[in-house]
């Protein structure tokens, strides 16, 4: 028994020998670009086979935790997070912008097979549990034509900490006075009626096994599951439909995008702007106490602006606006290695 | 055998000896005479079993601490939130992590509720095959059937969650609640819109997977009914299933009733499969049909995600209502069951 | 009177039959979820299994193939990394309660075996998480196995005490009588006879953790890419199913079916040897 349990133990530390060689970065966080970070870090594995990026969609809320916390050596949020939990995080933390969505009121109406528009105020109402049925007066202002059934509207949430909710939540705090006073926005929030699912993955598969339902996705979940989803009004009065024009749209509101990129561009002016868009965010620490993974990781950022962008269209996401992969490009060049005195520290 | 000495003198381990000894021990024999005889009886092997014994001491020790530490993370995470709500976490009916305010009535409600519906679907269920495997069923059907019903509680907790998400929810929804709202629909448990989610799913996935257990301990408690009592009720002219009622049934009581405590506590603690079919929403209704929440789905739903020093000991607050929960209802299971086989070989029938 | 009496017999009859045959019905039906969630995994499992399933990692979503090789991989190492924490422990405490243990002191250790026995795996998680993640400041495959190597030890420990309890008496009593020292007695002839017993209890709590997953989310993290490092996060087989059946591509559901066939063949296939080994166990142990 005992030479066996030296033999593991010699073969265990055998396994981490060989795999020194390689470069490993582990992160976790939004679940909304995941689908992008998937593809990104899989062809950034195929072109730099000793880099291995790992990413785990746990949830906005969980990638500001982890990192908080150490654990990860990067984060993902589609929040920005605010000055008390920047100020929670040892070392300052960039945040770098890297592509753009839009979060999509979906669902699942029997004998609707029309594309169905909502104002800001009909889904505050429906999510505060204000309107329960399908055929409430309201919907059918804005729908003319379309036949509801008489059927209660099962409300689909995220249930884990989520930027998809946090900025489902601050457009909904933006055009309800009432939502904001009794909801207000956040990652995770105290959701007055419905279903919760977990991650974008959960909340479409729940409304898509659920007649009757309605969700909030990203763009790409409800474009990728076939899944019909609605237009919504923005400021200009416009109902548009979230796609990569109308979230592009919506960015080129930001006129001065701010030194720490934590700009909030949901009901964004613009005629053709898509009210629920938003940019997600790495949360990449400043100082890097492994000068390996620091080079990795910065190799890989300018990968991102570069290279990365080219790849975002296939995936319902709209790359950065030129002005901002600029901006972007000067700042990854402050992610540096801490230096020896502050490491003893 | 108490009067052969313990050690005795190297000497006297001449070969005159080796046939009994063999005899004695068929399993180890050759094993035995192997040992060098210069060394039985010596200082050396004095040392050696203190050693052997302070090993295996140490292992027993390390069980205990492991539970220690276990008792001490959970009270230590937890602060923030004990001091912050005290016992009032209890009893409050509040989830809202924007404002860092929690209470964890909803989720105890609804471990306490998806537990009860399992018990009410699995106990009678699993007492009749314990009962049918014991006395009625014919031989040949007696090992695969008790293999198959061994197999479902190999079955990982996840794969019965990806089994209710796409199998048994859609069933439900589609068939089940309908029914159950048409017919019981007047007792207001099954009342609302018809998810599928939600705790009757939970329940029903929970009852399959506590009945192995009741099973099999409802078996070893009948079986540890002496045969003479049930002699006795056939011989005074009862027919089987009086017996069954009151010769057996009727002695095993205390014992079935462990067996079905310690399938609640089972119950109680079980996450997977229930954090994909319970819907995952902190309210308590009354009706079966809506979504629910237990504690230990909300512990892995969101103690990845949870931002804030509160938030996160909230999370842990409910594992150690989740730890001393499931410590009471398992000590009791264990004291019911120990109470009938007391009397029994460890592993009459395992 | 004649005719009360056969009033009676036949309402006890028939209470008699309909008792019978509600049980027999009950005893039967206990076994259509079996045959239903095994049918289920097998009818949508089998279509995805190829080669690529057991030697690829993981497509990017969207893109097909792939397979869950590193996943496999990932609870392969895990399990036997448990092993090495929860198997010594394990027999040595059992060791402890069947020889040492006959006392108030083998009580606590009994009791807090069961209490361990009996705490949720999500508890267990939380654990992990606090005493290595938090302190190695990284998931890993290590705190992934030191939860599930605290999960094994209280199933091998008391399945241990149960067979050694089975050898009987006059066997150690032979041994110590030739003047064979306690711990050469415990270790060749106790151990050596209850053997068969004590692979069953490994086996049996291996069944048991090979397919959880609740204790893995907070510690092993999950993984897309092959990881051997115990100290890096790593894909394990009921995570990966557990994140697959939560997404919303067909894609994903393939994969999640056939990884749970894999799981539960694996789990089938160990429970199926421990009932081989629990039959001449108890005989040998009994002889």
């Amino acid at each position: 028994m005992r030479m066996r349990f030296l033999m593991a133990l010699a073969l265990v530390a055998a396994m981490a020998g060989v795999s020194s060689a390689e470069t490993a970065l582990n992160g976790a966080g939004a679940t909304f670009p995941n689908p992008i970070y998937q593809k990104w870090f899989s062809e950034y594995h195929n072109a730099h086979s000793d880099v291995k990026i790992n990413y785990q969609s746990i949830g906005s809320g969980g990638g500001i935790q982890q990192l908080t916390a150490g654990t990860v050596d990067f984060g993902a949020s589609d929040g920005p997070m605010t000055d008390e939990q920047l100020a929670k995080v040892s070392g300052k933390v960039f945040h770098i912008p890297t592509v753009l969505g839009a979060v999509v009121p979906t669902y699942n109406i029997t004998g609707v097979t029309s594309e169905l528009k909502f104002s800001g105020e009909v889904l505050a109402d429906i999510y505060l549990g204000n309107i329960q049925k399908w055929n409430d007066p309201r919907l059918g202002k804005s729908n003319p034509g379309v036949k509801f059934p008489d059927e209660e509207i099962v409300v689909v949430h995220r249930t884990d900490g989520s930027g998809t909710t946090y900025i489902f939540t601050d457009f909904l705090s933006k055009v309800s006075p009432a939502w904001k006073d009794k909801v207000g926005k956040g990652t995770s929030v105290n959701w007055p009626a419905g279903l919760g699912g977990k991650g974008n993955e959960g909340v479409s598969g729940m409304v898509k096994q659920t007649a009757g339902s309605i969700g909030y996705v990203e763009l790409i979940y409800a474009v990728s599951n076939k899944m019909s989803y609605g237009s919504v009004q923005n400021p200009a009065g416009n109902f548009v439909k979230g796609s990569l024009e109308s979230v592009t749209a919506a960015a080129a509101s930001v006129k001065d995008m701010p030194d720490d990129f934590r700009v909030s561009i949901t009901n964004a002016p613009g005629k053709e702007a898509y009210p629920i868009s938003s940019f997600t965010w790495l949360l990449v620490p400043a100082e890097w106490s492994d000068a390996g993974k620091q080079k990795a990781f910065v190799d890989f950022l300018n990968w991102m602006v570069e290279k990365g962008q080219t790849m975002t269209s296939a995936l319902e996401y709209a790359p950065l606006p030129k002005n901002v992969a600029q901006k972007v490009k000067a700042r990854i060049k402050d992610v540096k290695v801490k230096a020896k005195q502050t490491a003893q520290k | 055998m108490q009067t052969v000495p313990e050690r005795r003198p190297s000497s006297n381990a001449d070969i005159s000896e080796e046939p009994a000894t063999t005899e004695a021990t068929p399993a180890g024999g050759d094993q035995l005479m192997v040992v060098p005889k210069s060394r039985v009886g010596t200082r050396d092997n004095l040392l050696a079993d203190r050693v052997f014994q302070g090993l295996v001491v140490l292992c027993a020790v390390t069980i205990l601490s492991i539970v220690g530490l276990i008792v001490f993370e959970l009270l230590h995470a937890s602060q923030p939130s004990l001091s912050k709500f005290g016992f009032r976490f209890l009893t409050r009916q509040i989830w809202d992590p924007v404002a860092e305010d929690f209470g964890a009535l909803p989720f105890i409600y609804g471990t306490i509720v998806s537990s009860l519906v399992a018990l009410c679907i699995a106990v009678p269920l699993s007492v009749g095959t314990a009962l049918f495997l014991t006395e009625l069923c014919p031989r040949w059907l007696r090992d695969t059937l008790s293999l198959l019903v061994e197999l479902l509680s190999a079955i990982p907790s996840v794969i019965y969650g990806l089994w209710g998400i796409f199998v048994l929810s859609p069933f439900l929804r589609v068939y089940v609640e309908p029914f159950l709202a048409r017919y019981f629909g007047w007792t207001g448990l099954f009342t609302g819109p018809k998810y599928g989610w939600g705790m009757l799913a939970a329940g029903v996935i929970l009852a399959i997977m506590i009945l192995p257990i009741i099973a099999s301990i409802t078996r070893e408690v009948i079986t540890a009914v002496p045969r003479v009592q049930r002699e006795a009720a056939l011989a005074l002219g009862a027919t089987k299933w009086e017996m069954l009622r009151m010769a057996v049934l009727r002695n095993a009581r205390p014992g079935i009733f462990g067996a079905v405590i310690l399938g609640l506590g089972r119950a109680l603690g079980e996450t997977m499969a229930v954090t994909m079919v319970i819907g995952n929403r902190a309210e308590i209704v009354k009706s079966l049909f809506a979504p629910g929440h237990t504690l230990a789905s909300v512990i892995a739903n969101e103690f990845s995600e949870a931002v804030g020093a509160t938030y996160l000991s909230a999370l842990v607050e409910m594992a150690l209502v989740l730890f001393v929960v499931t410590l009471i209802v398992n000590a009791l299971a264990g004291l019911l069951v120990w109470s009938i086989t007391r009397g029994m070989p460890a592993r009459a029938l395992a | 009177m004649p005719n009360s009496s056969q009033n009676i017999s036949l309402h006890r009859r028939l209470s008699n039959g309909l008792a019978l045959g509600l049980i027999t019905f009950g005893a039967l039906i206990v076994t259509v979820p079996l045959f239903l969630i095994l049918g289920t995994v097998i009818y949508r499992g089998a279509s995805g299994l190829n080669w690529a399933f057991f030697t690829q990692i993981p497509k990017p979503v969207g893109e097909t193939g792939g397979g869950m090789a590193n996943a496999i991989g990932g609870s392969v190492m895990m399990l036997g990394m448990a092993s090495i924490i929860g198997i010594p422990l394990g027999i040595g405490s059992g060791v402890y309660l069947a020889e040492y243990g006959r006392n108030k002191s083998g009580n606590i250790v009994r009791f807090t075996a069961d209490v361990l026995n009996g705490v949720p795996s999500i508890v267990i998680g939380l654990t992990a998480y606090a005493m290595v993640v938090v302190v190695q400041k990284h998931f890993s495959m290590l705190a992934g196995s030191v939860a599930l190597g605290i999960m094994m030890i209280p199933t091998i420990c008391r399945t241990t005490e149960e067979v050694l309890l089975l050898v009987p008496q006059s066997i150690r009593e032979a041994a110590l009588g030739l003047g064979i020292p306690r711990w050469r007695t415990i270790v060749s002839v106790v151990l050596r006879t209850a053997s068969a017993g004590i692979i069953t209890s490994i086996m049996l709590a291996f069944a048991r953790i090979a397919g959880e997953t609740a204790p893995l989310i907070f510690t092993a993290l999950g993984n897309q890419y092959w990881n051997t490092n115990p100290n890096q996060p790593t894909a394990a087989l009921p995570l990966q199913i557990y994140s697959y059946a939560q997404m919303p591509y067909e894609q994903a559901h393939q994969q999640a079916w056939t990884g749970a066939l894999v799981l539960i063949s694996m789990i089938m296939f160990t429970v199926i040897v421990f009932r081989f080994f629990a039959g001449r166990g108890r005989i040998k142990g009994a002889s």
